[in-house]
């Protein structure tokens, strides 16, 4: 049986209690998507600045305003830091790498998508355990997704 | 009679099931409900000796299937007092209902201007096939707003009526448990020449219902949340209504006669019944309203009544400011339904507390978003209950979310 402490290990709590990144940045210049749980109503509002254009183009910053549960939370805060100063190809793949881990089907994987370390996303393992749950882990990252589309249209 | 609980239990099946070794507390029925012993061996025992198509050959066998079907409808029509069992037109759901009343009537009669009247507490079942037809005809809709503590403010409700052909509201909030005055404002309805169209699905399944005291012209309800199957829903209408309203779905059963050049329609409620219907479903629904007049709906009442005050002071003596409870605090008008929300933490991580002590509620925004912005929320976590529970259902709740704070740490 998977308990609790599967779900809601201390790292998720810890971003859970003090969330990283949370706030808003000014649109434009920065891109502004937004995404939903119609689940249970959960909103967040997602702000990417993205520096240079093509190969080269960076995260250069990254907020998160809205509100949501432990596990929707917890995920957006950890991967505002994962994706922080990285290369879009690399929060591209990071991803891919993080919805595969959650067990989500149809993700595409590229060469090398499963070298790509999660760090403390890792502990989002669990949520798997509880299906009902994989939808509230995964809303900032296509809420993500969507700016990064945004971005690399305005190009 | 006294209301005997254990017994009444007892003929839920369901009710005995362990999950991980404990009992399963179930306090989601505003959702659905769970269904008894015999609503489960009258579906099975038609689909095993009695099972064949109604209404359309000519055989005993399908004889005594539309015999049953239609069995099932003066069952729903003696339940709600309705004057004839044909004014009992049988649809997939309550939604389905008001869909039908929407397309129905609501395009015969609503064009560019008109206003309908709605509440802020509607389902979205009582909003969205407004503003459908809103999108499509341009038509205007006013809502009622709501008191602090979750009634229908009529303070202004003549104006708002003022030049509405149809009032559209909710008998009771799936979110509030508001009982709303349902023969006053279809009252006021007809003063101002409007429509009287009541949401009854979360009424109707606890409380003594009366079509004609009520003075209403429509009312939609459904099978589910009343202790029979899911898949059959109820529109009830005043026959005059009905017979002037064109039909909402095409096909068989609903037609007088067909030629290549156009149709005409059966009578009500056959017109509004197209298709092959719910047919085990009606059976199952007749076994489902014999089993709440064998306990009496006015007794199912009281019991709730009963429950959810205790279910209110219990909650609040526990918890005191950590949890803020939505709606009324007098059961007189209040239904058992608790919405609430439990000090910081969000309803989809109580609700997976509480789920770890087998306690069934329901996280989010209950299909009432609207309502869910005036509250100034994004959800909430909300248990109700039903003549199956008791005080030590709402013992576990609070125990479960006794250990809910001790896990986030707050």
């Amino acid at each position: 049986m998977a308990g609790l402490d599967d779900l809601y290990r201390e790292i998720i709590l810890d971003h859970y209690r003090t969330p990283r990144n949370r706030g808003e940045l000014e649109s434009p210049p920065a891109f502004e998507s937004r995404g939903h749980n119609p689940l249970c109503g959960d909103e967040i509002t997602l702000y990417l600045m993205v520096d240079g254009e093509g190969d080269d183009a960076v995260v250069s910053d990254i907020k998160i305003a809205g509100q949501g549960c432990s596990i929707s939370q917890s995920s957006a805060s950890m991967m505002t830091q994962a994706v922080m100063g990285k290369p879009v190809s690399e929060v591209r793949a990071l991803l891919r790498r993080f919805k595969t881990l959650l067990g989500i089907e149809g993700i595409e994987e590229h060469e090398g998508d499963s070298e790509i370390p999660l760090g403390d996303l890792e502990a989002l393992q669990g949520v798997v355990k509880f299906p009902v749950r994989i939808k509230c882990a995964v809303l900032s990252w296509n809420t993500l997704a969507q700016a990064l589309d945004q971005a690399a249209a305005s190009e | 009679m006294a209301f005997d609980l254990e017994a009444i239990r007892k003929e839920f099946p369901i009710l005995s099931r362990q999950i991980d070794g404990s009992p399963l507390i179930y306090l989601d029925s505003g959702n659905t409900s769970q269904k008894p012993r015999s609503v489960i061996d009258a579906m099975s025992n038609f689909l095993e000796t009695s099972y064949a198509p109604i209404n359309r050959s000519s055989y005993r066998l399908a004889g005594e299937a539309t015999e049953a079907f239609e069995g099932a409808r003066r069952a729903v029509a003696r339940l709600i007092n309705a004057n004839s069992a044909d004014e009992v037109i049988f649809t997939k759901n309550a939604t389905e209902s008001i869909n039908l009343i929407v397309q129905s009537w609501g395009r015969a009669n609503m064009s560019e201007g008109d206003i309908v009247l709605l509440t802020e507490m509607e389902h979205h079942a009582n909003i969205v096939p407004w503003q459908m037809l809103a999108a499509e005809r341009g038509i205007e809709i006013r809502w009622i707003p709501l008191t602090a503590d979750g009634q229908l403010d009529l303070t202004d409700l003549d104006q708002l009526l003022a030049g509405t052909k149809a009032f559209s509201f909710t008998a009771m909030s799936n979110v509030l448990g508001t009982i709303t005055p349902v023969a006053k404002l279809c009252q006021a309805a007809h003063d101002a020449g409007a429509l009287a169209i009541v949401d009854a699905c979360q009424y109707v399944p606890h409380n003594v219902t009366d079509v004609q005291a009520w003075g209403a012209d429509l009312v939609a309800f459904s099978s589910h949340k009343m202790c029979g199957p899911s898949g059959i829903g109820m529109l009830w209408g005043r026959m005059e209504l009905l017979d002037a309203m064109p039909p909402f779905l095409g096909g068989g059963n609903m037609i007088d006669t067909v030629t290549l050049d156009g149709f005409t329609t059966a009578p009500v409620p056959a017109k509004f019944e197209a298709g092959t219907p719910p047919i085990t479903e009606a059976v199952g629904l007749h076994a489902a309203i014999d089993f709440l007049e064998r306990l009496g709906m006015a007794d199912i009442r009281r019991h709730e009544m009963d429950l959810t005050r205790y279910a209110l002071d219990t909650l609040q003596g526990r918890f005191g400011d950590d949890i803020k409870l939505y709606g009324p605090d007098n059961v007189e008008i209040r239904g058992g339904v608790l919405s609430f929300a439990f000090r910081d933490l969000h309803p989809h991580d109580v609700s997976q507390v509480l789920d770890e002590h087998n306690v069934c509620v329901r996280a989010g925004h209950h299909c009432a978003k609207p309502l869910m912005q005036i509250l100034g929320v994004q959800s909430t976590t909300r248990a109700s209950l039903y003549l199956y529970n008791g005080t030590d259902d709402v013992d576990a709740l609070a125990d479960a979310l006794d250990g809910a704070s001790d896990i986030f740490g707050f």
